[in-house]
Parts: structure tokens; sequence; C-alpha cells
């Protein structure tokens, strides 16, 4: 509740228009630009990685090469050299830090600068009693600080960068990664599975409740890199954890291509709740350099009352194609979205989600929230499916779009799909404008008319701002007020 | 305190305010009246910087400044309220929200410490007491599904709790059942001062029962057509407007 109340003054607090477009300059250790078969044993023996993970790569990359790229999203940009790109950069190292003194001062500068939560910022510092969140830093591909190893060690729970995983738990990520998502999945899924550089991996055993919010931070940094990260978490029985995961990005003139994969195992009576702040350099207000965000994320209910719920504040990138998915194949699974998707000026958002009823007793729950300002366009695209076995499925969606000026455009693309005789299926939908009258009332009361502007944009996305974790909530408030800067008047 | 001089304004390119001249001394209350559509509503939401409401001559002088020159919130800050005649809905804001954002603002703006979480609570609870307004009011978004009347009372709440120099009410009677009406008047007459000003704008007499103005205008198609004390608006009751602007 008070955090709720000091998101104006924290919006009014960020004066600049994108503050955080700085670039760091931490020498690139770097492939050659383009991609070949020699890229992705590049990039596996970089990794020094088993050979079946490099087998599995190199079946990716020829299964990609049979692909073309798809064009059904409502999102339009110039193609996309493939051959352009550089797949793999790391800072500079002579070894791998064994604590936090030997980290980089200059990383944890850039950390400061992101306005990365105090406790976060403490955690990296090594201040002693900072606690509660883990932090493991993906900079540039590969992961440069690991907090809180010890104490998650102690529960059990392994949270490490995943191609440390694959050295250190090769029976786990070979059992799990691809099971969610396949290499043949979707076209960039699929080169993310020949390329990936890195990303998070998380082991949560059985009865365990994780003792802390784990987080992660991305950044794109070296010029041209594409950035793709694989995650893969995986609960098992009667287990829980929550997963924060934020993004910024340095300005940039070139387009930035960012193609992820996450893939989450839930097992019997298991729940991961999956929280995103995603705030990427959407470009300037011509739209010229932004990044182009294409991810694919999918959770699979397996066991019996397992439980996955996606957060997502949405606010940058020139592009966005993302639909986090819950696959509910265990009885009684249950599958939540909640989504705030801004767009502004030229930015492009084609967002949504998918909830595949396969188990019976099933339930899912998606509340979008899209907001449109500038000339942007912003489109929901969400599928329902009740299979057969699905017997008193049950989905409920709200999609709530609202409209800031008159050139920018909202679309709602529900797709429902069943088979079950027994499932139930509710869709709700509204499109409204921030009135003239809204602004003027606020700013009679002495409201800046920016400020008013956050108020009101914050209190239409008030239902899933609530279902973050209190350190994302702040951020997101603050998030959902710069990015509609300028969007007034 | 205010000072209106040979004010004109139009609405959509139509002129509603033609020429109107008004002082308002400080502990002042001055109460307009008027049939609808002389402008009563116009020259409130010009007074208070609405887009849309276009001055095209006369000048307007707060405290001696130029108000036209200021932005809404500008003006909002430095101590001019305006209580709506149709208080609009924000969804999914606290009222509570709301009005810490505008008591912060306020205070900010003339360079005052902002108050924190706990203050703020305290202090809404001694208004909302004051007012017999519930709390839970505080807890439900800004007016929405607020009745007539609630949306009435919570426009005198924020009244109260912002404290204003000039005090701008537009029809806080119309809607409002008998009880409501001395819950807004009672709210009204508390901030009464020797310090602050009021104008009230209402289509009735009733209302100025409960607040008693030292003045009362009669405005009839952008001008005020009459002026005088508290009986001209017995008198108007009485009459009718019609008698009155054809005089």
């Amino acid at each position: 509740m008070a955090i709720r109340q000091e998101t104006v003054e924290q919006v009014a607090s960020v004066s600049d228009k994108y503050k955080y477009g700085f670039i760091s300059d931490i020498e690139a250790d770097t492939a050659p630009i383009g991609l070949s078969e020699d890229i992705v044993r590049f990039i596996s023996a970089k990794k020094e990685e088993p050979e079946w993970l490099l087998e599995w790569r190199l079946k990716a990359y020829r299964h990609w090469l049979t692909m073309v790229e798809p064009e059904w999203a409502n999102v339009h940009y110039p193609k996309i050299d493939f051959q352009d790109i550089y797949y793999y950069s790391a800072p500079k190292q002579k070894e791998k830090p064994k604590s936090l003194d030997e980290v980089d001062p200059e990383l944890l500068e850039v950390y400061k600068k992101l306005g990365i939560p105090l406790k976060e910022q403490e955690v990296l510092a090594g201040v002693e009693g900072a606690h509660n969140v883990a932090v493991d830093a993906v900079f540039d591909s590969v992961s440069v600080a690991t907090t809180f190893r010890e104490r998650l060690e102690k529960e059990g729970v392994i949270f490490c960068p995943i191609s440390e995983a694959v050295r250190n738990h090769p029976e786990l990520v070979q059992k799990y990664i691809g099971s969610v998502v396949p290499y043949t999945d979707n076209y960039y899924a699929t080169l993310n599975s020949a390329v990936f550089t890195d990303g998070s991996f998380c082991y949560i055993p059985k009865g365990v409740r994780c003792p802390m919010e784990l987080s992660t931070y991305f950044r794109i940094n070296a010029a041209q890199t594409g950035q793709f990260e694989r995650t893969l978490i995986i609960a098992e029985e009667g287990s829980y954890v929550s997963y924060l995961e934020g993004c910024t990005a340095p300005m940039r003139d070139e387009n930035q291509l960012h193609a992820a994969v996450v893939e989450l195992v839930i097992m019997k009576d298991a729940e991961i709740k999956y929280s995103t702040v995603q705030n990427w350099y959407p470009g300037d207000e011509n739209g010229v350099g932004g990044i182009y965000n294409f991810v694919t994320k999918r959770a699979a209910c397996r066991g019996e009352n397992a439980k996955v719920s996606w957060t997502q504040v949405e606010t940058g990138s020139a592009i966005t194609w993302k639909y986090p998915s819950c696959i509910l194949q265990g009885d009684n699974s249950v599958g939540e979205f909640y989504s705030i998707a801004i767009a502004n000026n030229m930015q492009q958002a084609d967002t949504g989600t998918k909830m595949i009823h396969l188990g019976k007793n099933t339930s899912s729950t998606i509340i979008s929230k899209g907001i449109s300002a500038g000339k942007a366009q912003n489109t929901y695209r969400g599928l329902v499916r009740m299979g057969r076995k699905a017997e008193n499925a049950r989905n409920h969606t709200v999609c709530d779009s609202l409209l800031i000026g008159d050139k920018c455009g909202a679309h709602t693309v529900p797709y429902i799909e069943n088979q079950s005789r027994t499932a139930t299926i509710e869709h709700e939908a509204t499109t409204s404008k921030v009135s003239e009258e809204q602004l003027f009332y606020c700013q009679q009361r002495g409201l800046s008319e920016e400020e008013s502007m956050a108020l009101i944009v914050n209190g239409f996305c008030k239902e899933v701002l609530q279902k973050l974790p209190m350190e994302f909530a702040v951020e997101a408030q603050k998030l959902v007020g710069i990015s509609l800067e300028g969007s007034v008047g | 305190m205010l000072e209106i001089k040979n004010l004109h304004a139009t609405v959509g390119g139509k002129e509603i305010l033609k020429g109107i001249n008004l002082t308002i001394k400080a502990g002042e209350i001055h109460a307009i009246m008027g049939p609808n559509g002389a402008g009563k509503s116009t020259l409130s939401y010009v007074l208070a910087g609405r887009d849309g409401y276009e001055v095209t001559s006369g000048e307007v002088l707060y405290k001696g400044e130029d108000l036209l020159a200021l932005s809404p919130d500008e003006r909002a800050s430095k101590g001019i309220f305006l209580a709506f005649q149709y208080p609009v809905e924000i969804p999914g804001v606290a009222s509570a929200t709301f009005l810490k954002t505008a008591y912060n603002a306020q205070r900010k703006y003339r360079g005052e410490p902002e108050v924190d979480a706990m203050e703020f609570l305290k202090l809404i609870r001694e208004k909302t007491k004051e007012l017999d307004i519930k709390d839970d009011m505080l807890k439900r978004a800004v007016n929405v599904g607020f009745s007539g009347g609630e949306k009435k009372r919570n426009e005198v709440l924020q009244m109260s709790l912002l404290e204003p120099d000039l005090m701008l009410l537009d029809e806080t009677d119309s809607g409002l059942d008998i009880d409501a009406l001395k819950i807004a008047a009672d709210g009204v007459n508390r901030l009464r001062s020797p310090e602050r000003a009021g104008l009230i704008i209402t289509h009735y007499q009733r209302l100025l029962d409960y607040i008693v103005p030292d003045f009362v205008h009669v405005l009839a198609d952008g001008k005020i057509v009459k002026s005088g004390d508290k009986s001209l608006a017995h008198e108007l009751e009485e009459k009718g407007y019609a008698a009155l602007s054809a005089a």
C-alpha cells in the first residue's frame, strides 16, 4: 500500500528521457560475425560443453536452416540479417571471480546506474547482513557474479548459470532442456537452441520452499550482440519458488535481436511464480535503434495441483513478440497470466499467452492490460485450448486496452479451441481512453500533466501490479510513468 | 484575492462569457446564481484553467498575479480548489492514494516537506471524522461506484484536506439530499476564515441557507446582471430569473 502511494513521487524524480541509455566499455571477447556450424561449435567449445549438448545444438541449427521467419504477428520491421550478428561475446576475465570483491568495479557501477533495488545492490556490494534476494547476474552473456549460492545450497536449491549447470548437473540439464520447448518449436526458439550463450538454471528439490526470491538481471551490452538466453527452472513435487527477471539496455543505433527461451517444469503440488519487468531500449521517437524481442516462454504443469503464474510488465523494446504459455497437464493444475504491455511512440507489441488445458479440473486466469500511446500498435493475442480430457476445465480472460491519443492502436485477437463438453470459457474485453476530464481533474488537485497520466495508468494496471513481488512493484510503477513520458499533449 | 476584469471566454468557438467583472476579497463568500446556460460552470472552468476554455479578452488577477498565465496544477498548488459538479472517476486509484499524491504534489510545489504514509493517514482520519465520512471511502477507487452524494462528499473531503485559499464550488448542492447538503456546507463553513474566500455557483437558494454568502450575483447570458446581499437569493427564489435578467 505505502509503496503504491509513492509512485508519483518516484515518477517525478526520474527526469531523463531514458536514464538507462549509457554504454559501458568492458572489452568483449567476441566470436566472428555471422552464423554457421563453426560458430555453433565455437560457442559450445567456449562453454566447454559435453558432446551431447553440441549435438543438440547442431541438430537445432540444421533444423533452423529449414525454417522460415514467421510473419503472422502484427509487427513490422526490416528483415533481420542473421549473418550480421555476433553470436558470442563475453567480458574479458582471466579467471572466474571467487567473491564479489573480485568483480570488475565497472560492472558494479553498471548495476548502480541501473537502479537495482538497494537490497540487491547491498548483496552485490557484499554488505554483511544483506539478504534474501539472490542475484545471478548475467552480463553480456556470461554470468559474472552469483550470490547466496551457499544459503540456497543448504536447502538443496541449485541456482546458477546454465553453463555451469551443464558442467555440474549434466543429468538434470540433459533430462529437462528442450522438454518444454523442443528445439524444433519455432524459428526463434530453434535459433536459440543452436546458439544460446547463457541464462539461469534453477532446481528446487522436493518439498522445499525456496527461502528467497530469485532474480536475474539481463543486460544487452556489446554492439550488435544478439542475446540468446536460456533459462530452465524445475520445481519438484511440493516445492515453491518465486523468480524475478528484469532487464534494461543501453542506447544504440543498430537494432539488437533478443531471442530468449524460458522453460519451466512444475511437478505435483509445486508452484512457480515468474515475474518479469522488461525495459529494453524501445528506440527513439521515430523507432530507431530499439531492441527486437522475440521470446519463447513456456511452463509445463506436469503433476496434479501444479501451479504456474506468469506476471509481466513489458514497457521496452521496439518490437515485442512474446507469449508466456502454460501447459496444464496435471489434474487440478492452475495457470495464470498477468500482463501489462505498454507501447509508446513507434513501439510494436504483439503479446499474450497460451493456456493449454489437458488435465481434469484445470483452471486458468488471464488478465491482460494493454496501453498504447504515440503511434504505437499493441496487440493481445491469446489462445485458450480445452483438450478432450479437460473435464470441467475453466478459463477466465479479461483483456483491457487503454488508448492515449488518437494515433495509436489496440488489437485483441483471442483464439478459443474447445474439445471438452464440460469446460467453461469466459472472455471479457474492454477498450477505454484516458479522458481529458480525468487529466484535468488530477491537475486541478495539483498533479502535473505527466504525474496525472502516470497515476491514471497505474490505476488501470493495478490488478496486475498487485501480483508483482514488492521490490518489483516499485520498479514497475516507475517504469509505467517513464514509458509514457512525452505521450501527453 | 481575486479580480476578474472584463472577462470574455469562448468554448468551441462560441462566446459564453461576455465581459465578467467581479472582485472577491479575502474573507468573503460570493454566490453566483443564474439560469442554465448562463455561463456559471464555464466561469469556474476558466478560473481553474481547463483546456478548451479560451479566454479571448480581459484579465484575472489572483493574489495580484496573472492567473491566466498559470497551468491548472500551478493554480491548484497556489490555493485554488474547484469542487466539480460532476466529479470524475479514476478506476484503480484508491481515494487515499489520490489524496496523498495531490497533497504531497502541492506541498512539493510550495517547497514544503512531503508527508509520509503514516502522517498522512492520521491527517486524513481527522478530516473524515470531522465530516462524518466513512473511512472505507478512502480505500475505494476515486469516485468509482460512488453515489451522487458520495461523490460530492468526496469533493468536500478533498477540499478540507487541501485547505485552499480560494474555494470554487460548482453546483455542489445538485443531487444532494438534505443531510448530505448539511455535511457539504459544514465542510465549507469549517474552512471559512478571514484569509480565505469562496465562490459558490448554485442554481437554487437552498445551499445558501447553510453557507451564508456575503454577496450574491446573478449571471445571465455571460454577464453579471445584478449583485446584492443574501436577500437577493431569496428574491430570485420567489420571482425567478426571467424577471431579473429582463430588468
